[in-house]
């Protein structure tokens, strides 16, 4: 049994009387693709909220590496290695591809502002560290030729990749995807798809994805857990939630 | 030449002169509202306080017998730069850093009461009567035909055009370049992004704050020279032209803050060349209501884009 990367338990999240996300647990083990599924407004992107550290829960622990991290300020979060995309692409739309990856690497640039004003040899070191490693992910999303276009500029699907490389030279430990596949294509879909495998395979992260393309999320998910109305619902193998009757009528509705 | 080109070009000389003064202030004004959406009206104080240490510290360097200028004044540029940096960070510190996050009419009207706090600070430790200081840089550089009209560009008109550009070249070059300029445009686009990154946004908005200081006491330095005097009530006149410059120009836009300053000090030199000089500000503020009215954002500006 590999190591409990990411332990939730009894996640709540109330927003004055409405309870939101009630009592969720949520366990990703390292190197393994986790999926939360769910109807519109079932709590999702607020379980993610709280696992990031954008609200801080009602109730409920979230151990990361074994450490309690619910309540934490996001940036600290982030820093631990638990790091997030969001539904909407939220990239520096007017700097280039480039600079975005460099600016994701700010903290581990960080030298004084005397080594930068004269740019000494362990400065430029770091420099060329942070190129280097931003290189090398733009070139997992297939997007290296873009590196000095302007981020704004790129299409939809490219917008997405770069997000997610961005999150990668931080160098995570377990990557947040919300809705990754949301407004791409069924080939831009497919690259996804390979992306996220990759990931696991040979970058060695796990992934929490929120996901509506079930297809994506039944085709490269290790585990499945599904949310109605704040509400684990079940959870299981791709098979066993594909199976389950709970499930179907949560989707479909009754006959 | 002729003598109303030669009298022409003398005007354009003064008004660049003023216009850069303009423009370093103004982007003090631009850089806080391009990374916190606020303008800070405590800027102008900032500038006359960087005027007042600058002659605080010539007066005293030339009372303890110094002679050699160059020393005197770059002193007096750092003692200035350091001081009004140091009052630029307590502004953010005192009157915008708590209350981020609270509707944004709060942090202006802190920032009015921080401005009035300055200009009443000053006046009790200094008086609020000028304060003069004998020319410093004299002599001038002078051309054109002695019969029709003699232009003449000083010395400090020439430093202060130097000074300008060796500045505004120097700001260009940190914000697009450095590792700080970089998370300075991150933390202007999408400053909730740029935290989640793990960039330390409050840092980088306290340091636009000290950038716009440290080039507002440049101006302070130099204006004082060209003037040779100060009193604690520059700073709102002085403020509100380069606050004027920078919606100008485009307010957020560091190029536009540029243009917009030197537009500024044209126009009102010419105004006050040709009409008399009562409506130089007439003039000025029609120009800005105008180009308002046809560019809302100013002439660098971007257009705010509606998102559906």
């Amino acid at each position: 049994m590999s190591q409990l990367l990411l332990d939730v338990n009894s996640l709540t999240m109330r927003f004055g009387g409405l309870v939101a996300v009630n009592s969720v647990n949520l366990a990703v083990r390292n190197r393994q693709i986790v999926s939360v599924i769910g109807p519109n407004g079932a709590g999702k992107t607020t379980v993610f909220n709280c696992l990031s550290g954008f609200y801080p829960p009602s109730d409920g622990s979230v151990l990361f590496k074994g450490e309690q991290i619910a309540g934490l300020k996001d940036f600290r979060i982030s820093r631990k290695g638990l790091v997030r995309t969001f539904q909407h692409v939220r990239l520096f739309s007017t700097m280039t591809v480039i600079e975005n990856m460099l600016v994701a690497q700010h903290r581990h640039l960080n030298t004084n502002i005397v080594a930068g004003l004269f740019k000494n040899a362990s400065y430029r070191r770091l420099e060329q560290e942070a190129m280097d490693r931003a290189a090398f992910w733009l070139e997992q999303v297939d997007m290296l030729a873009f590196a000095n276009r302007e981020a704004g500029n790129l299409s939809y699907g490219q917008q997405r990749r770069l997000e997610i490389a961005r999150c990668m030279v931080t160098q995570p430990e377990l990557l947040l995807l919300d809705e990754p596949a949301a407004g791409l294509n069924p080939n831009e879909t497919k690259q996804l798809d390979e992306l996220i495998v990759r990931l696991r395979d040979e970058h060695e992260i796990s992934v929490l994805l929120i996901e509506h393309d079930m297809s994506l999320v039944m085709g490269i998910s290790d585990h499945i857990y599904v949310i109605a109305q704040g509400t684990p619902l079940a959870d299981g193998t791709p098979d066993e939630i594909k199976q389950n009757p709970d499930v179907i009528k949560a989707y479909l509705g009754e006959e | 030449m002729s003598e109303a080109s030669l009298y022409f070009l003398q005007q354009l000389i003064n008004g660049l002169t003023i216009g850069s003064t303009y423009a370093l202030i103004a982007i003090g004004y631009t850089m806080v509202y391009g990374i916190i959406g606020m303008i800070n009206f405590a800027h102008g104080e900032i500038y006359m306080i960087g005027s007042y240490i600058s002659f605080i510290v010539i007066a005293g360097l030339l009372g303890m017998g110094m002679v050699a200028l160059p020393v005197i004044l770059v002193i007096a540029l750092v003692i200035a730069v350091f001081t009004a940096s140091t009052y630029g960070w307590a502004v953010e510190r005192v009157a915008y850093r708590p209350l981020r996050g609270s509707n944004r009419l709060i942090p202006l009207i802190s920032a009015i009461g921080m401005s009035i706090f300055l200009q009443n600070y000053v006046v009790l430790a200094q008086g609020s009567r000028d304060v003069a200081l004998a020319p410093q840089i004299s002599g001038s550089w002078t051309f054109g035909d002695p019969q029709l009209f003699e232009v003449s560009l000083s010395y400090m008109q020439l430093l202060i055009w130097v000074v300008t550009v060796v500045c505004m070249t120097a700001l260009t070059l940190f914000i697009s370049r450095s590792r700080m300029g970089r998370a300075c445009r991150a933390c202007s686009e999408d400053q909730g992004m740029t935290n989640l990154l793990g960039i330390d946004t409050n840092r980088t908005i306290a340091m636009t704050f000290v950038i716009g200081a440290a080039l507002a006491a440049v101006a302070g330095l130099l204006l004082g020279l060209y003037y040779g005097v100060v009193n604690p009530f520059v700073g709102f006149i002085a403020g509100l032209k380069a606050f004027t410059a920078a919606v100008l120009g485009g307010i957020g836009s560091i190029p536009g803050a540029m243009l917009g300053g030197l537009i500024l000090g044209v126009t009102e030199a010419l105004t006050s060349a040709y009409f008399p000089s009562e409506y130089k500000d007439v003039v000025s503020f029609g120009l800005l209501i105008l180009i308002l009215l046809f560019r809302p954002s100013g002439l660098l500006g971007k257009p705010e884009v509606e998102k559906v």
